[in-house]
């Protein structure tokens, strides 16, 4: 119901944007509030961009850390490193924000740099890891994301791995499977909705965070392969020019809102099927 | 092999002389299958807590070994010592020695995962799991990297020796989820065949179907031992009196000191003798329904 509310609202308050462009606030990068021209594609772009390298980036640490602390941590250990993800849980985006462009951005350009010449053979990596002169890019974005949305993917995987029934386990390994081969018979396959539940939560979040990326990010639409090239993204577009934006450009940004909301329902839409599918075929469940 | 077994009722000396009035054969008097396994001294505690003490017993080759006795008795933590899964519990500790074909099982150059693929484990609730039933029977082969010329005979194989084929021979891409309970278990024991082991463990294998499933696995159990040493732990007397051939009775034994309680090894015989002329109290006691 709310939902519905909000939905409506949104959309009612983007329209003016919505007429104006047409199609062509999805297809065209060009975003020129002076010339009001409110092509959004850029910040698509940017979007999908860092938080597929966040979830990227997250999914298989945050897998690691939960099956490390359900399947070998021994109980102390167990403990720690559950404290250190609720406290890392905690700590507030801007946070992260400030210490990615304090910290992280000005020091991992040569980082970048070190990486592009490594690659620079190798044609189609080069594209994606080209050089660059500054930190603030959509690889430091997604690399903050990653950061933040960590201990939520891990929580809920790890509280997934720790329902996975003693005797099913105990199953693979009186056959002399592997703890790692139990993991992948069983722990995964048995969890696998929860998983993609996890990674959706974090996409989402990774998706939606505003004020850590517009710090990080670099506020240049663009649209390139290079992942170390600055970048920009809905959100934080929104909350850059959202304080001095009046009529169509304000609608416009409003527009992004809808946009992002949109994309939200579809990833989370598709991942829903994803996982009914694998489960339909694991389980036989109708 | 050379060990000599240890006396069947070694814990409990006073019941030897009965045992000879009764002039009833020891389980090794009329066989000379070697023993598979031979435990002496074993102890398993979890934690500071003693779970079995001082079990003297072995399992011959070829035939079924039931163990019984009252909840809380310690028979699944003794069948677990067999393929080490007790290894798996975090503060559990094995003492004495168990004898796996004369080499001692928990020695330092003992691979558990070898173990377990040699001795097969059959639990109590059925634990397909959620793939195919092909991908079931096929889990263990691939997983151990068998030489298998044809998977489709191995599991085919395995599953006409489980008395499951024909049952399920046109859909073995379904779920194993989808299966009754005794066909989850059948399918459970095809799984433990497919990899070759040696022995099969049972760990109440029936306690979760019904009598007619039951009947179909006890079945299976008898058909089974032409080929597989088979230990079955069980609630069912009537079912160790079924199927097994030596039966192994324990119980919980209290501490007078601390007033803990303990799992030890009453009467050790074939199943005939224990059942008919039983040489200890408490294994009259059990069987005849006056305890436990």
């Amino acid at each position: 119901m709310v939902l519905v509310l909000i939905a409506v609202t949104t959309l009612n308050n983007a329209w003016p944007a919505f007429r104006e462009s047409g199609l062509s606030f999805v297809t065209s990068r060009q975003w020129i509030p002076n010339e009001g021209k409110f092509g959004a594609l850029a910040f698509i772009y940017g979007t999908a961009v860092i938080a597929a390298i966040a979830v990227l980036l997250a999914l298989p640490v945050s897998v690691g850390i939960a099956l490390f602390v359900t399947e070998v941590a021994p109980a102390r250990l167990r403990t720690m490193v559950v404290a250190v993800m609720d406290l890392l849980a905690g700590i507030p985006s801007v946070v992260f924000g400030l210490w990615g462009i304090l910290v992280l951005a000005p020091n991992i350009a040569a980082l970048y740099n070190w990486w592009s010449d490594l690659v620079e053979p190798i044609p189609l990596l080069t594209k994606l890891f080209d050089h660059t002169q500054t930190g603030r890019a959509f690889f430091t974005a997604g690399l903050i994301l990653a950061l933040m949305i960590t201990p939520i993917i891990t929580t809920i995987t790890r509280e997934v791995f720790a329902t996975v029934p003693r005797n099913d386990k105990d199953g693979a390994l009186a056959l002399g499977a592997t703890r790692w081969e139990m993991i992948k018979g069983v722990v995964f396959p048995h969890s696998i909705g929860g998983m993609v539940g996890a990674t959706m939560l974090g996409l989402g979040r990774a998706m939606g965070e505003t004020i850590a990326v517009a710090l990080v990010i670099g506020s240049t639409p663009q649209i390139v392969a290079n992942v170390f090239a600055g970048g920009d993204a809905m959100p934080a577009v929104i909350a850059n020019q959202f304080g001095e934006a009046t009529g169509v450009h304000r609608s416009a940004l409003i527009g992004l809102g809808v946009t992002l909301f949109a994309l939200t329902i579809i990833v989370n839409v598709s991942a829903r099927t994803v996982v009914r599918r694998v489960d339909v075929r694991l389980r036989g469940l109708a | 092999m050379s060990n000599i077994p240890p006396t069947p009722l070694a814990p409990r000396p006073t019941v030897a002389p009965a045992t000879e009035a009764d002039a009833a054969p020891s389980p090794e008097a009329d066989t000379d299958s070697p023993p598979v396994f031979e435990t002496k001294q074993l102890s398993v505690s979890y934690g500071s807590a003693l779970a079995v003490a001082d079990i003297n017993m072995y399992i011959r080759r070829g035939q079924i070994t039931a163990l019984i006795g009252p909840s809380g008795c310690g028979k699944s933590t003794l069948l677990r010592c067999f393929n080490r899964m007790n290894d798996l519990i975090p503060d559990a500790r094995v003492e004495g020695t168990i004898l796996y074909e004369g080499l001692d099982l928990y020695g330092d150059d003992v691979d558990p995962i070898e173990v377990r693929r040699r001795i097969g484990m059959v639990f109590q609730k059925p634990n397909p799991f959620p793939k195919s039933i092909y991908d079931n029977v096929a889990y263990g082969p691939r997983v151990l990297k068998m030489k298998v010329d044809r998977m489709d005979d191995l599991v085919e194989q395995a599953l006409r020796r489980a008395a499951l084929w024909d049952e399920v021979s046109g859909k073995l891409k379904k779920s194993a989820v989808a299966l009754s309970g005794g066909q989850q278990q059948r399918l459970c024991i095809a799984r433990a065949i497919a990899v070759q082991p040696d022995v099969i463990l049972m760990d109440e294998p029936c306690s979760a179907l019904d009598p007619i499933a039951t009947a179909r696995i006890e079945d299976l159990m008898v058909e089974l031992k032409q080929d597989y040493t088979i230990v079955i732990v069980t609630h069912n007397m009537q079912q160790a009196a079924r199927v097994s051939d030596i039966t192994a009775f324990l119980t919980a034994a209290v501490n007078e000191a601390t007033g803990e309680r303990h799992g030890e090894l009453v009467e050790f015989a074939k199943t005939a003798t224990l059942f008919t002329a039983p040489a200890d109290e408490r294994t009259e006691a059990y069987i005849t329904g006056r305890f436990g």
